[in-house]
């Protein structure tokens, strides 16, 4: 076995080298900015002021924050157990089944504390069952798990277009939605979570799904390390050989790793459909199955890093919304590109600055534990 | 004999739709096959198709745009490969991240520069390619069944068609009858024993890689050159998905990979023609239902139920001399 | 003119803190067989990819033909006339023979332009060393013997004068061994020259003309092969060493505990890797399995464990069967008093990213004393790891740091605790002092004695002889997958050295 990276210091490893990463996405992103002549120091000020300037647009940044908290932990879930599950776009996407169900049944006979329960069970519930099926061919078939999850994305905005357009439409409606929801099925805002802040929440659909987050992030933590399943998982995602070793079943895990994965996705359709549209529309994901890989990338799949690069996406983009009003050349697609660099630099590129800060630090005079690169690329 | 009539426009139409497929399914052939796992087909189209409109129409020359598809593919192509080859990253991240880099960098591009709301200024006669008629097609035409084959089936389509289709017989021969190809394919199955024997297996990776570029280049100059006058934001709408099944589908062989994107070439064109019609039997089809099968068919064969699909046994690893 | 093919002077190669290659100096006579022999992690292999161009070496020198050369790739090789028969070979499954001899020396980017001279050639070399095989036959059809050829070829192909075989009969049945020496010989006499790398003294006294000894990344000797013996080979190759004896008192076996009966187990390819092999362990002794690595020891563990599914035979776990050829559950066998201490503690034993205290519970994660329910009871867990950690004086006496930053042989005792403290009823035990420093070595003996006073049965497996004799009651001796001998340890290195490098000793039955 060979190594070709020194141990470096854990805050390095898990500080240093993901600011970095970041870093040279924002200065490749600040080129773009000059390409198409624009300032990037004014645009930086409007992120920043877009995405904190007052009390609503910190709302709007912590509303785009929770989306993608619930598809960073299910990237990284899957993550832990030696699994890329590119698919959370498409199960989060099936999981508004689930929601959607849920609130036209009893949004007018029932409170929402009554829905909620029944929507975040049918969410997680058909974001499961999406991503059970990638999961069951990989462990039964062998089927590749990648390219599995993309083909069920398109599988899934096929059969969400036909149910929005033949089977969830209102009777005499033309758009592709569900019926407004009514009161039962509108989750209330947090607005007084701000105003404890001196905030005021204004317009942001700052919602209660937030603190549902938040509680699954920790739930994630605890399972990842203080489960018996998070443990094989675990197991599994760095050695497979210790993992057979262990008696770890690797096919129960990939299914189970992947049901939780998928479920977490579909959660996330609580926010937008209950927290700020009260009806499903077409494509509400809106991509953040993707954002979600950048998420657990930069957050390395920690759920404590997950929520601080969940928010720094929701700055981007309640940052990049001010930017597109105030500087009309840069519009939101400014932050695709971010976020594109993101994953890059913190994902395929992640050790191209690492032997650099490693002769940095082993010029400190550190002792050599360090392993002689083999000669190779 | 409208049956007949509505089957030739039908194929025609195929034909139409598949060309795209083609190119980027052999773009994809060439990487896959050496190794080097590709889902950025889609977002070096796009790029592609972008360039291409945006220097055709300020140069209002179809032959520049054409020349800017393939640069731009390539150049994307090459930060795959430094991603994947040189700096042993994660192919699947990488691919990811090139398709949002693109999806967002060409519109914001393209209203810096043109204004348009994200798309390029519509094409003049000289900054497009034209469609060429065989002689006498409208002639022929009048002949019961051979004549339509002839003027509709056979004329009348883009010079990059029947590039597109042609590219077919030249990938095999490429991949089959040179050292190049020889090698290409060895590499993505056991880089060890192309390494032993003394070649290079990083600049054989980027030769292959590099070749992709070049084929999506001509995907994308396709769509905003041919098949559409300019670039229209997100024109490419999954094509680079739908090649990748195809590739699958098609167990990585060039001959395949025509018939697999004509089939679901031909699933698309089916799409929009039977949208309102009932089938027997069956009923109304849903659209939707047409447009998700060429991934329903790669998932099916994913399975392992209509026929193993192999990929090549390095493909997606990088090269490391383990010992 | 100069007689000598190649010569390396002062070749040294370190891996980090391994130290692979020591100072080799080495001599290969023109149109000889030349043997290097040595057990595994002696160095061969290294040496063997530094002058195939895989690797480069930190210091020396290699000459080739009384020139000095510098060998960068496998294409530097190849053009000094190096050609290289690898152990695990370097084919493309799914290419015809023709196509495999061909890559890298097509001709010309025309393929059929080449194709027809490559076949005619092929041709030519197979009719002159008997190496027939059908050019457009694919890799994956052909058995192993035939592929070995096709290897064979490629390097003969590419004018080839120097060839060198690792391992090149590991792979191959007796008879087709013998035909490989056949052409290794009828290579000779066309004036190649020939390194044969191997740890079978068998093939060493028949075929070569010289051979040298590596040990622990050294050259320790060179003989003329008809001027030796194998007993002296033999002592060469394993050594002498300080003798690490352990205090031990008599051992006094009980029942029957691990009984395995006509164990066959096969590889992937589909090779025999364990052929029907006995025996049986009581509880209270120690049975060592000696052997030089590669003959069928780690897939003998591995089946019993439960981690290799067998292809015939029964084990029998404390009188009840175990499903060795079905499936067979590493865990159930846990549940059943069986523990393993597996060969290759970093990516089995152990996951080295994980903390000590996860680490000492790794197959034991569903023992309600350390899960309650689906948790994990997270005190419990570091309470007793750090009661391990005490008992088996684990340094540094951190539990919660990350098993990567501990020594191997500190590494090996988190390991050791882990199972040991579970009081099984059978212990198997592989390699357990690999990478272990000699302080730590001392311990693990004494406590793998203390199990055996317990009462267990404890099966060990070492490619340390010493260790074998040091710490058995009975020794088995593996050999291409047979027990060929049973000693006590009382026998010499000699005797047992011979045995394990295939020479046939006074038959017995190794019941």
């Amino acid at each position: 076995m060979s190594t070709p990276y020194a141990k470096l210091p854990g805050w390095v490893e898990y500080g240093l080298i993901p600011l970095i990463n970041l870093a040279v996405a924002f200065l490749v992103a600040g080129l773009v900015v000059l390409l198409v002549g624009e300032n990037p120091l004014e645009a930086a000020y409007h992120l920043i002021n877009g995405a904190f300037g007052r009390g609503e647009y910190i709302g709007f940044t912590l509303y785009y924050a929770t989306t993608f908290i619930f598809t960073g932990l299910a990237v990284a879930v899957a993550f832990h157990a030696g699994l890329f599950n590119i698919g959370g776009e498409g199960q989060a996407y099936v999981g508004g089944i689930g929601v959607a169900l849920a609130c036209l049944w009893l949004d007018q006979t029932m409170p929402w504390y009554v829905v909620f329960p029944l929507a975040i069970v049918g969410s997680a519930f058909f974001g499961a069952l999406w991503a059970f099926l990638p999961g069951w061919l990989q462990a039964k078939r062998g089927s590749h798990i990648v390219i599995t999850t993309i083909m069920f994305n398109f599988i899934a905005s096929s059969l969400m277009v036909y149910l929005l357009t033949r089977v969830l439409k209102p009777l005499g409606s033309m758009a592709p939605q569900t019926r407004t929801f009514a009161e039962g099925g509108q989750l209330p805002k947090l607005d007084w979570l701000l105003s404890i802040f001196g905030l005021n929440i204004g317009t942001a659909p700052f919602n209660i799904s937030f603190l549902l987050a938040l509680a699954a992030a920790f739930a994630v933590w605890v399972l990842i390390w203080r489960t018996r399943l998070g443990y094989e998982m675990r197991t599994m995602g760095h050695s497979p050989s210790a993992a057979r070793y262990a008696g770890i079943s690797e096919s129960r895990i990939t299914v189970v790793a992947m049901m939780i994965s998928g479920g977490l996705a579909g959660m996330m359709a609580l926010n937008p459909i209950m927290g700020e549209q009260f009806r499903m529309q077409l494509d509400f994901v809106q991509g953040a199955g993707f954002v979600g890989i950048a998420v657990a990338l930069m957050g390395r799949s920690h759920p404590g890093g997950i929520i601080p690069a969940a928010i720094l996406f929701g700055v981007l983009y309640q940052g990049g919304a001010e930017i597109a009003f105030e500087m009309p050349s840069i519009s939101r697609d400014m932050i695709v590109i971010i976020q594109g660099l993101v994953i890059l630099f913190a994902g395929a590129l992640e050790n191209m600055f690492r032997p650099a800060i490693t002769r940095a630090f082993s010029a400190r005079g550190q002792r050599a534990a360090a392993v002689v690169q083999t000669k190779g690329a | 004999m409208d049956f007949f009539h509505v089957l030739v426009v039908l194929l025609e139409s195929t034909i139409r739709v598949s060309v795209p497929l083609v190119f980027a399914a052999l773009a994809g052939l060439f990487t896959e096959r050496a190794g080097v796992f590709d889902i950025g087909l889609e977002g070096k189209m796009l790029g592609a198709a972008f360039a291409a409109g945006a220097a055709a129409a300020v140069t209002q020359s179809v032959w520049v745009g054409l020349g800017a598809a393939i640069l731009v593919s390539v150049a994307l192509s090459l930060v795959h490969g430094y991603a994947s080859i040189t700096q042993r990253g994660n192919q699947i991240v990488s691919g990811v991240a090139i398709n949002f880099i693109v999806a967002g960098s060409t519109v914001i591009l393209g209203e810096a520069w043109f204004r348009q709301g994200g798309r390029t200024p519509a094409l003049a006669e000289g900054a497009r390619f034209q469609t060429i008629n065989f002689p006498d097609a409208d002639m022929i035409r009048e002949i019961p069944v051979l004549g339509p084959v002839y003027a509709d089936l056979l004329s009348g389509h883009f010079l990059l068609t029947y590039l597109a289709f042609a590219m077919v017989p030249i990938s095999w021969w490429i991949l089959y009858r040179t050292r190049f190809g020889l090698r290409l394919r060895a590499v993505g199955e056991n880089p060890g024993a192309v390494d032993t024997a003394g070649i290079s297996v990083i600049w054989l990776r980027y030769r292959a890689v590099i070749c992709c570029g070049i084929l999506c280049g001509f995907a994308g100059a396709y769509l905003s050159l041919a098949m559409t006058a300019g670039f229209v934001k997100g024109m490419t709408a999954g094509k680079g998905y739908i090649a990748l099944a195809a590739l699958i589908f098609a167990k990585w062989r060039p001959l395949n990979i025509m018939f697999a994107c004509l089939l679901f070439g031909f699933l698309d064109a089916l799409a929009i023609r039977l949208q309102g019609t009932p089938l027997p039997l069956v009923g109304q089809v849903p659209v939707q239902l047409m447009q998700a099968l060429p991934y329903i068919l790669t998932v099916i064969l994913l399975a392992g139920f209509i026929g193993k699909a192999i990929p090549p046994k390095a493909g997606g690893v990088p090269y490391v001399k383990e010992r | 003119m100069n007689n000598i093919a190649i010569e390396l002077r002062g070749i040294d190669k370190s891996f980090g803190l391994v130290h692979a290659n020591r100072n080799i100096n080495l001599r290969v006579r023109k149109g000889t067989i030349h043997g290097i022999i040595g057990e595994n992690g002696a160095g061969k292999s290294t040496l063997m990819s530094i002058l195939y161009g895989f690797y480069q070496a930190d210091n020396g020198e290699i000459l080739v033909d009384g020139k000095p050369v510098s060998i960068r790739d496998p294409n530097a090789a190849i053009s000094v006339g190096i050609g290289m028969v690898h152990q695990h070979f370097m084919l493309v499954e799914n290419f015809t023979v023709l196509e495999n001899v061909m890559l890298g020396a097509e001709d010309s980017q025309i393929l059929n332009k080449g194709i027809a001279k490559a076949r005619q050639e092929l041709k030519r070399l197979e009719k002159e060393y008997a190496l027939e095989v059908n050019p457009d036959a694919l890799i994956e059809e052909l058995p192993v013997g035939l592929q070995q050829r096709v290897e064979i070829l490629k390097a003969l192909y590419r004018r080839a004068d120097i060839l060198i075989l690792d391992e090149p009969t590991g792979v191959l049945t007796p008879a087709e061994a013998d035909h490989l020496f056949r052409i290794l010989g009828q290579l000779k006499a066309q004036g190649k020259t020939i390194i044969l790398i191997t740890h079978k003294l068998r093939e060493i006294m028949a075929i070569t003309d010289e051979v040298s000894v590596m040990r622990r990344g050294e050259m320790v000797a060179t003989r003329t092969t008809r001027e030796t013996s194998v007993e002296e080979l033999a002592e060469l190759m394993v050594g002498r060493r300080v003798l690490l004896r352990v205090e031990k008192g008599e051992s006094n076996p009980g029942d029957v505990k691990l009984a395995v009966q006509g164990l066959t187990v096969k590889d992937s390819r589909g090779v025999t890797m364990v052929d029907n092999v006995s025996f049986d362990v009581r509880a209270g002794e120690i049975v060592g399995i000696a052997g030089v690595a590669g003959n069928g020891q780690s897939e003998l563990l591995e089946a019993i464990a439960g981690i290799r599914k067998a292809a015939s035979g029964t084990v029998l776990l404390n009188g009840r069967p175990v499903d060795v050829t079905g499936n067979a559950d590493a865990a159930e066998l846990r549940g059943r008093g069986l523990a393993h201490v597996p060969e290759d503690r970093h990516h089995v034993g152990l996951v080295l990213k994980f903390e000590e205290c996860e680490n000492a519970i790794l197959g034991y994660h569903h023992d309600p004393r350390f899960a309650n329910g689906m948790f994990l009871n997270i005190d419990a867990i570091r309470k007793d790891a750090e009661e391990k950690i005490a008992k088996y004086d684990i340094r540094p006496p951190n539990a919660r740091l990350r098993t990567a930053n501990f020594s191997g042989g500190n590494q090996q005792k988190v390991v050791l605790a882990r199972e040991m403290e579970r009081d099984p009823d059978v212990l198997i035990i592989g390699q357990p002092t690999r990478g272990v420093d000699v302080g730590a070595i001392e311990f693990i003996h004494k406590r793998i004695i203390e199990m055996r006073d317990q009462g267990k049965a404890v099966l060990l497996v070492s490619v340390e002889l010493d260790e074998i004799r040091s710490l058995s009651d009975r020794i088995l001796v593996m050999f291409a997958g047979r027990v060929v001998g049973e000693r006590s340890p009382e026998a010499t290195e000699g005797e047992l050295g011979l045995l394990m490098a295939g020479v046939e000793g006074r038959k017995e039955a190794a019941e």
